[in-house]
């Protein structure tokens, strides 16, 4: 975990100490579009592993009555037969972290009897981590005010619906306080449970750091250690046209937060692909969640198998079928008349 | 690869959506920083640096002095006196709001909602503290 906590500070204090030291051109242009390409490439490549990768079971999980006998109620969302059905299975992953909501918690508890384990459904971990996904769709929604001219309308009510509480000035806006939040929840629940201590790795640690350390230094650029915004929107656009400059607002260690916010926001594109971030990916590569339960339905062939010689019932009996009918067998299909009459005489 | 025809789609759907600034803005005309009209006096009530990042927290600060300490004389870090006043003040050399405050905000996407109850300045700086 220190170990974490000092590679994203690091990567803070460096980005402040080279803008200072007058290398704001690297920090601010060519970092965060190395960063954006490593991360489109990442992405890329991470996504056709996978689907190059046979899936030899149909491992579909179910948490309900797969489709069977047509009086027998089946469970179209848990259990999906059909295309619509895994979709909508998919989706509702996607959009509300279905399977997390099962979640339980293991729990000694100590009555007359000693101590006794129980389990109960424990739903924590779902609230805040569909906070902090969703409260991070909306900071990076709101950040897109910097990469496009004219500001699109929808941009607008996000930022109103945003500052709604119209709490200070500049307005507070919600979701980064909930994002900061939510993202040191899910570091104390590392820190706090013994077991989960134990098998976290500096991997777990790392992404928690990082988002934390964006949210921090965003959060003090915007209420604390303010920047010149206008010149940070003219740096980006020159960003997004390939045409770079280091607006006067933000030369230097003036735009110390600005560069700290840039580097770790490019540090993270460059991990996403190649950590567990990718599960934002991953999840629709995942066998137990978009294979339809229709195992009574079609016979799922392992992809990597060689193709096997076989010989069919039919076949066997075209080559024999004069003798089993002299033998009296019983035949699928009787042999020609002619012949047959002739054996039977 | 397996399930390509929906694997495939779904790259292109990714690559073109996280994109999408850098084709809006190579095909439209280059973005630059928007001219304000400034006003004739020469200098703002701070550094006019301080005064681009700043302004908003100068404004909560009045907004506080006036109203919760009432306090309405603001001693600027040069020693000059400013009467606390949004109206009065800022906008008595800022005469043109739309020229200035929102030709910076629009395209910042800032919104302030003071405006639901403050008096914008018409052409001419509003005479006397009509609030509200
Ligand atoms: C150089 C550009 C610029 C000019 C000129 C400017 N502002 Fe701003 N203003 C900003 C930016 C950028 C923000 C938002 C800061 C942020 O998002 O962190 C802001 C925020 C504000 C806010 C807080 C808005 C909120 O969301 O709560 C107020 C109030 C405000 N400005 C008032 C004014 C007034 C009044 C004027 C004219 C006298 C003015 N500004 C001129 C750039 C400017
Ligand atoms: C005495 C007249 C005067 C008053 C009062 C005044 N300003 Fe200014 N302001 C100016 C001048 C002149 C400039 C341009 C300074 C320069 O460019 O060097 C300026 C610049 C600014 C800028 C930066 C614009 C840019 O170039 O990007 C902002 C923001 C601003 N003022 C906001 C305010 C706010 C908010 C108030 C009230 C708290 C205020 N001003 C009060 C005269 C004034
Ligand atoms: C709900 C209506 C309302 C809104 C919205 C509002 N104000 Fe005010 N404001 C008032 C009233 C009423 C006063 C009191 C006037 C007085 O007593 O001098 C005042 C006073 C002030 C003062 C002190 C003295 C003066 O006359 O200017 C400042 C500064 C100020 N407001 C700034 C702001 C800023 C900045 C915003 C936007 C972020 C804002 N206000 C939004 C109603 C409002």
């Amino acid at each position: 975990m220190a170990f974490s906590l000092m590679a994203a500070l690091g990567i803070g204090i460096l980005a402040w100490a080279l803008a200072a030291l007058g290398l704001e051109m690297f920090v601010g242009f060519i970092l965060p579009l190395t960063a954006f390409l490593v991360f489109l490439g990442g992405m890329i490549w991470r996504v056709t592993t996978w689907a190059r990768v046979p899936v030899p079971f149909s491992i579909a999980t179910t948490a309900g009555q797969q489709k069977s006998l047509p009086w027998i109620k089946p469970s179209h969302i848990d259990s999906p037969s059909t295309k619509i059905g895994v979709a909508a299975r998919m989706g509702l992953e996607v959009l509300l972290f279905r399977s997390l909501f099962r979640n339980t918690a293991a729990q000694t508890i100590n009555d007359e009897g000693g101590p006794k384990l129980v389990y109960w459904s424990s739903k924590w971990l779902w609230v805040f981590s569909l906070l902090f996904h969703y409260c991070f769709l909306m900071v990076f929604i709101r950040h897109f005010r910097f990469f496009l001219e004219p500001v699109p309308f929808f941009i607008t009510w996000a930022e109103d619906l945003d500052g709604l509480m119209q709490i200070g000035v500049p307005r507070l806006y919600m979701s980064g306080a909930i994002l900061l939040v939510a993202a040191l929840f899910l570091l104390l629940r590392r820190l706090r449970d013994p077991k989960l201590r134990y098998i976290s790795l500096p991997a777990d640690y790392f992404p928690l750091f990082l988002v934390i350390g964006v949210a921090l230094s965003g959060i003090m650029m915007r209420y604390w250690f303010k920047t010149d915004i206008a010149s940070v929107k003219e740096l980006i656009m020159g960003l997004v046209t390939l045409s770079p400059s280091i607006p006067e607002g933000v030369r230097g260690s003036v735009g110390g937060m600005f560069y700290t916010h840039i580097a770790l926001v490019s540090a993270l594109l460059i991990y996403l692909p190649f950590s567990k971030l990718a599960h934002s990916a991953g999840l629709l590569f995942s066998p137990t969640r978009n294979m339809p339960t229709n195992t009574r339905e079609v016979r799922h062939v392992n992809p990597w198998n060689p193709p096997k010689k076989y010989r069919t019932y039919a076949e066997y009996e075209d080559d024999f079928r004069d003798a089993m009918a002299e033998a009296g067998l019983p035949l699928e299909k009787e042999p020609a008349p002619g012949l047959h009459e002739e054996t039977a005489q | 690869m397996y399930n390509a025809r929906y694997i495939i789609p779904g790259i292109i759907l990714f690559v073109v959506i996280f994109t999408v600034p850098f084709w809006i803005n190579i095909c439209t005309p280059e973005y630059s920083r928007p001219e304000l009209v400034l006003p004739a006096e020469k200098d703002c009530i701070e550094p006019v640096e301080y005064m681009r990042a700043e302004h908003m927290r100068i404004l909560n600060e009045w907004r506080d002095a006036a109203l919760r300490d009432g306090k309405r004389v603001y001693i600027a870090t040069d020693g000059r006196q400013w009467d606390i006043n949004l109206q009065n003040t800022c906008m008595s050399c800022h005469t043109d709001k739309v020229a200035f405050c929102d030709t910076c905000h629009d395209t910042n996407s800032v919104t302030p909602y003071c405006w639901d109850c403050h008096i914008e300045p018409q052409t001419a700086p509003a005479a006397g503290g009509a609030k509200q």
